[in-house]
């Protein structure tokens, strides 16, 4: 089967400083992938690199077998992806629903002069995206909350409102920037739990970002190590987790060495 | 295979990008073109186009005293103190009155230089009071805010100076005295330039050296530096960051005094409530033609905007075939402001800035 | 803020050193002498009296405010905090005496009003409260108990019961609100009750005690048993059914209203509510790009001096006319003509960051109108020269000559504006507009074009704007590039930003506040822009969301409505980029 989302050899630079470098990854379709690495791997930047917001100086993203590289992140929503941020970026001053209508925006088509004049496509559609925009919310779990604004909700509501934004445009694949930061151990468990949900629900294809590294091992069926902006490892949850390059990025080499003894000897 | 290429470019084309370049080349053409017909025509003689150099230089060290301030404020806060024009024009309208009372009493005729160092400290004493006291009741507070919160303060607060000195000093036109040690010309590669006019530049210079040292040598400067790397780690390191965000605004407070004296001294018409107003503009506009939060380019930036106001209109559009255009001049530093902004936002030594994804 | 609490003798000094600078400012600044003339009651209060003691009222009520605690030494360190604050006015009469009237004394050789214009014998006047320099120490020591007296007062809003303190803060504001605006009062009294009533409640301009009296009596009851709040729950209380019909009575009751309105204010007022109008049309365009799609355009005089001059140019007799058209005709193209500058204006700053672009709206702006006062573009439109003869618009054969039919065509623009305005906020375009204004970034990752979003906004708004620069042509017959100035874009953006952004009747209450205030009030109209930029400053400081913020609609479907949940805690959301 090939792969939804393909990158090849993915160069970003920023002046001297190279971000992601020649970063190769593959995503099957209907998998839940991890990227994960120590902080300022080039995490972030590789996902700005896939949604259009940067373009890299080298190298090729594929999605759905077509190049996507340098389009404009409109577009780039538009063919099918849909995206969450690290640092929770809802509209702060609109409503949970008016968030969720936003994000709906790809797939409504109705233009501003029917809504002047409100024209019955024009209406029937809007009824249709509040009533999808409710039932988004209610399958996030923020029933009730919809005319709160967003800035006024609690953290964990806004993650979640974050993702039920994202769902909004039914995307084919969905990135999530690290969805579990800033939440203690028992939040944690109950978002990989959510997002394994989703996946097996609207069977989308998720590729995350984590920076812990415990949390993705359970859920992830594939895992892409990456350090310095570049690719240490691959593979599924156990083979990264006998990986001493991952260890070593991880914890420094010295950590890595004792490690790798310790293991060596109780292996013994 | 060439349709697969054509479909991947088509679906890349920006058609912003393709207008700004347009655009771009539509203005090269006109530059080039109004260049062409104007020198081939020889309507100006080469000393005439040294007197517009240096007439622009001396304009441009006014725009570059005020510049500075902009670049200041905005590398330390990132923000475009809009009030500045109006800092300026607060040291010059106090100090035309001290002015024309020395020119009464004799004083001026006595001894000029020692009355125009008396002007000169009024009117840096009157304006980084102002600039302090602009600081301390309409920004600080709201330090923390969304970007545009302190920019419309600081429109309200130009009008509020605008409108606060044409309140207390009224609204008639005031002019600073003529210096008599001050008149008469120089040759310069074969054109009289005035000699006021070299010696506003000199001063500029001198100015701007002075600041310079400030920033690079001093420890107030080197805390300065600091505070516009990073707020968080300057107070980690036992900076006051307040005490230095004041010393920033006075020290800009202080060169738009001054600017103001020089102004006076080689235009000494139109003191009035809205003199600070294009003046401040235009000096915004030097600061970002130099890459704004860049000391030495505001400076650098300031001159050649002098410059290229007074050379271009004559250079440009009279070679168009426009009449009057001197009637235009304003919209000339304006037009260079947008141009600037669209094509070159960074400036000439500046970071990208101006543009989002900064 | 401060954790350790002040000695009470700084309290004192430092509230009376800024109420009485506040007060010296008001002087030197002119608004004490510029309203010296204009009585409130009678011949006793004037509008000069009233802004000098403001300054004192603040003194006392910021000392009262932080030692409300203990209220004996609240009133105590407030009488004194009042004589602290007349020492900056002691002052300038000593310097007024000593620089401007007697230079003998010092033997002063510079007169100091050819500096201060304001420091005249009238101030001096004023601030002995008449008594002048003959009878300087009489005149003192009544300043001083003024200030005394008055900075009781500012405390005794704090320290009152509440029920009383409103009270009395509705009857003052009342009794001034009717002093001020007694021109245009007397107006409309004359008009419903007939010149007999006006006798009664005025004497030259100004309200007679007896009226100031009961005016100040009615306000103080209405505040003392808080009516409002009453009407409010009883209002709570009646059935949603009736409630939203109600509310159509109410606004048919209120549009039935504005269409009489010109007829019972009379033409003077007329033309008052004419600006008024103009404005709200064109601040509704200004709302649309700044308040939902959060770009802030300094420049937004240019499209009124687009509207104006296709109208000027299309319909006019005189030697510039093209075109010949009649009003109604040339309407769609000064609209047309809007759209498409707003198109040409807008592109070019597509790119550029919030304070970049203003600065750049504000540079077209003013290149626009130094290309209109020029000779080069002259023979098109007019140069200094202007466009002059513009027909009134006719209609059925009714020439709309006077403010009172004019008044009628803003209504139905502003209506239409408004219309415009709240379809599209409740549309995906509005939605699309206030997503780029939170955040441009994800709103671009959300699917929004940009380019085209930001085109629309400024397309659309500025349509409106030269819609009203049609209209204000069409009223005025002659335009001339220079009223077409950055005062106009200010004046726009602080409707506005004042009223609050985005939000449609906070424009209304704008343009009336801001507009139409200085219009009744002659002698204001010389510190007009002193009041925009203090009340902007005042604003961004107090209430960023202006005084009539948008409000948040409520669009759930009330599916899982028995969840009570509480309003939650403040959390950032995402970075401040």
């Amino acid at each position: 089967m090939a792969p939804i989302l393909r990158s090849e050899n993915v160069t970003k630079r920023f002046g001297g400083l190279i971000a992601v470098s020649n970063f190769d990854v593959e995503v099957e379709e209907h998998s839940i992938s991890a990227v994960i690495g120590p902080n300022g791997a080039g995490k972030t930047t590789f996902f700005n690199c896939i949604t259009g917001f940067y373009v890299p100086e080298e190298g090729e993203i594929y999605f759905g077998g077509r190049t996507i590289q340098g389009l404009s992140p409109d577009l780039i929503t538009k063919s099918g992806i849909a995206r969450t941020y690290q640092n929770i970026r809802l509209f702060a001053n609109m409503t949970a629903i008016e968030n969720i209508l936003v994000g709906q925006h790809p797939r409504l088509k109705s233009s501003w002069i029917s809504s002047i004049f409100k024209t019955r496509g024009q209406q029937e559609e809007e009824a249709l995206a509040l009533e999808e925009a409710n039932r988004l919310l209610r399958y996030v779990g923020l029933t009730g909350l919809g005319d709160q604004l967003a800035h006024n909700l609690p953290y964990g509501a806004q993650r979640r409102l974050e993702i039920a934004r994202a769902l909004a445009s039914q995307p084919v694949l969905l990135l999530l920037d690290e969805p579990t930061a800033g939440m203690n151990p028992q939040e944690s468990a109950e978002m990989m739990v959510f997002i394994r949900t989703l996946r097996d629900d609207l069977g989308i294809t998720i590729l995350l970002i984590e920076h812990d590294m415990r949390v993705v091992m359970g859920i992830s069926e594939q895992i892409s190590v990456m350090d310095f902006g570049e690719k240490i490892a691959e593979g599924n949850p156990k083979e990264i987790q006998g990986n001493p390059r991952v260890i070593e990025a991880y914890l420094g080499r010295g950590a890595a060495a004792g490690l790798e003894l310790e293991t060596r000897s109780n292996g013994n | 295979m060439l349709k697969g290429f054509l479909d991947r470019y088509l679906e890349r084309f920006s058609w912003v990008s393709f207008f700004l370049r347009l655009f771009q080349i539509a203005a090269i053409i006109i530059i080039v073109v109004g260049v062409y017909n104007t020198l081939t025509t020889a309507k100006y003689t080469n000393a005439q186009w040294v007197t517009l150099v240096f007439a622009g230089l001396a304009q441009g060290s006014i725009y570059a005293l005020i510049a500075l301030g902009y670049t200041l404020v905005y590398g330390i806060l990132l923000m475009i103190n809009f009030a500045h024009g109006e800092v300026y024009m607060a040291g010059a309208f106090t100090a035309v009155f001290l002015a024309n009372y020395q020119a009464e009493s004799g004083f001026l005729a006595r001894s000029p230089w020692l009355a125009i160092l008396s002007w000169l400290a009024l009117a840096v004493v009157v304006s980084t009071v102002i600039a302090i006291l602009l600081e301390r009741i309409a920004y600080r507070p709201l330090r923390n805010a969304p970007r545009l919160v302190p920019l419309i303060t600081a429109i309200g607060a130009s009008f509020v100076l605008q409108y606060t000195f044409r309140g207390f000093y009224g609204t008639v036109f005031r002019s600073y005295p003529t210096v008599p040690a001050l008149q008469g010309t120089v040759n310069v590669f074969g054109a009289q330039v005035p000699l006021v006019q070299l010696v506003v530049l000199i001063a500029a210079i001198i100015l701007m050296v002075i600041l310079y040292f400030f920033v690079d040598r001093t420890k107030r400067g080197k805390a300065m530096r600091s505070v516009s790397e990073d707020h968080d780690v300057s107070r980690l390191m036992g900076i006051n960051i307040d005490r230095i965000i004041v010393t920033t605004f006075a020290l800009g407070g202080a060169l738009a005094g001054a600017a103001g004296i020089f102004n006076g001294l080689f235009r000494p018409q139109g003191v009035f409530f809205f003199m600070g107003f294009f003046p401040g503009l235009k000096a915004f506009t030097a600061a970002v033609l130099g890459g704004i939060g860049n000391v030495r380019g505001a400076f650098i930036g300031g001159l050649l905007l002098g410059v290229i106001e007074s050379l271009f209109p004559n250079l440009i559009l009279e070679g168009l075939g426009i009449p009057a255009v001197n009637q235009l001049r304003d919209a000339f530093g304006f037009t260079m402001l947008v141009l600037i902004l669209i094509f070159r936002p960074q400036g000439i030594f500046g970071e990208r800035l101006a543009e989002k994804k900064a | 803020m401060e954790e350790k609490p002040r000695p009470t003798w700084q309290i004192i000094l430092r509230s009376g050193i800024l109420g009485g600078g506040i007060a010296a400012y008001l002087c030197l600044v002119g608004l004490v002498e510029a309203f010296s003339e204009r009585f409130l009651i009678g011949s006793f209060l004037t509008l000069g009296e009233v802004m000098l003691v403001t300054g004192i009222l603040i003194a006392g009520l910021l000392t009262a405010r932080e030692l409300k605690d203990n209220k004996i030494l609240a009133t105590g360190s407030s009488l004194l905090s009042g004589v602290v604050s007349s020492l900056p006015l002691i002052l300038l009469i000593f310097i007024t005496m000593l620089f401007v009237l007697r230079p003998e004394i010092l033997g002063a050789t510079y007169n100091l009003r050819d500096m201060f214009v304001n420091l005249s014998p009238e101030l001096v006047e004023i601030l002995t409260l008449g008594q002048g320099l003959d009878n300087l120490a009489l005149g003192i020591l009544l300043l001083i108990l003024l200030s005394a007296l008055m900075s009781l007062l500012g405390a005794a809003f704090v320290l009152l019961p509440r029920r009383w303190s409103l009270g009395l803060i509705s009857g003052i504001a009342w009794v001034l609100v009717i002093g001020i605006f007694s021109d245009t009062v007397s107006q409309i009294v004359r008009q419903v009750a007939g010149q007999g009533m006006i006798r009664v409640i005025f004497v030259n301009e100004a309200l007679t005690p007896q009226a100031a009296v009961i005016i100040f009596a009615i306000a103080f009851v209405t505040g003392f048993f808080s009516v409002h709040t009453r009407i409010q729950t009883r209002w709570e209380g009646i059935p949603q059914t009736q409630q939203s019909r109600t509310r159509m009575i109410l606004l048919l009751a209120a549009f039935g209203f504005l269409l009489v309105l010109p007829w019972v204010v009379g033409l003077f007022l007329s033309q008052a509510l004419f600006t008024v109008g103009l404005f709200v049309m064109m601040c509704l365009g200004l709302n649309i790009v700044v308040g939902y799609a959060g770009l802030l355009d300094l420049g937004y005089v240019a499209f009124f001096a687009f509207g104006a001059y296709t109208m000027g140019i299309l319909t006019t007799t005189g030697s510039l006319g093209r075109g010949g058209l009649n009003f109604w005709m040339a309407i769609p193209f000064c609209i047309l003509v809007g759209v498409v500058w707003g198109l040409i204006l807008g592109f070019p700053v597509l790119r550029l960051r919030g304070d970049y672009l203003a600065i750049v709206t504000l540079g077209f702006g003013e290149i626009i109108r130094i290309l209109a006062l020029s000779d080069w573009l002259a023979p098109f439109e007019g140069g200094a020269q202007g466009v002059l003869h513009i027909p009134y618009p006719n209609f059925l054969g009714i020439i709309f000559d006077s403010p009172q039919y004019m008044y009628y065509v803003v209504i139905a623009g502003g209506l239409i504006a408004a219309f415009v305005t709240i379809r599209l906020r409740e549309s995906r375009l509005g939605r699309q507009w206030m997503a780029m204004r939170e955040d441009e970034d994800v709103a671009e990752a959300m699917g929004i074009n940009l380019v085209q979003t930001k085109l629309l906004a400024f397309a659309i708004g500025a349509s409106f704007g030269a819609l009203a620069g049609g209209v204000w042509a069409a009223r005025l017959g002659n335009i001339f590039p220079h009223s077409f100035n950055l005062l106009i874009s200010i004046n726009a953006l602080a409707v506005i930003i004042i009223g609050g952004m985005g939000s449609i009747p906070g424009v209304i209450i704008g343009a009336l506040v801001l507009v139409g205030m200085p219009e009744l009030l002659r002698e204001f109209t010389e510190y007009r822009y002193l009041m925009y930029g203090i009340l902007l400053i005042i604003m961004m400081l107090v209430r960023p969301e202006g005084l009539l913020p948008e409000a948040t609609r409520r669009r759930e479907l009330h599916t899982g409505e028995d969840e009570n949940f509480e309003p939650v805690s403040q959390q950032p959301v995402g970075s401040d980029r």
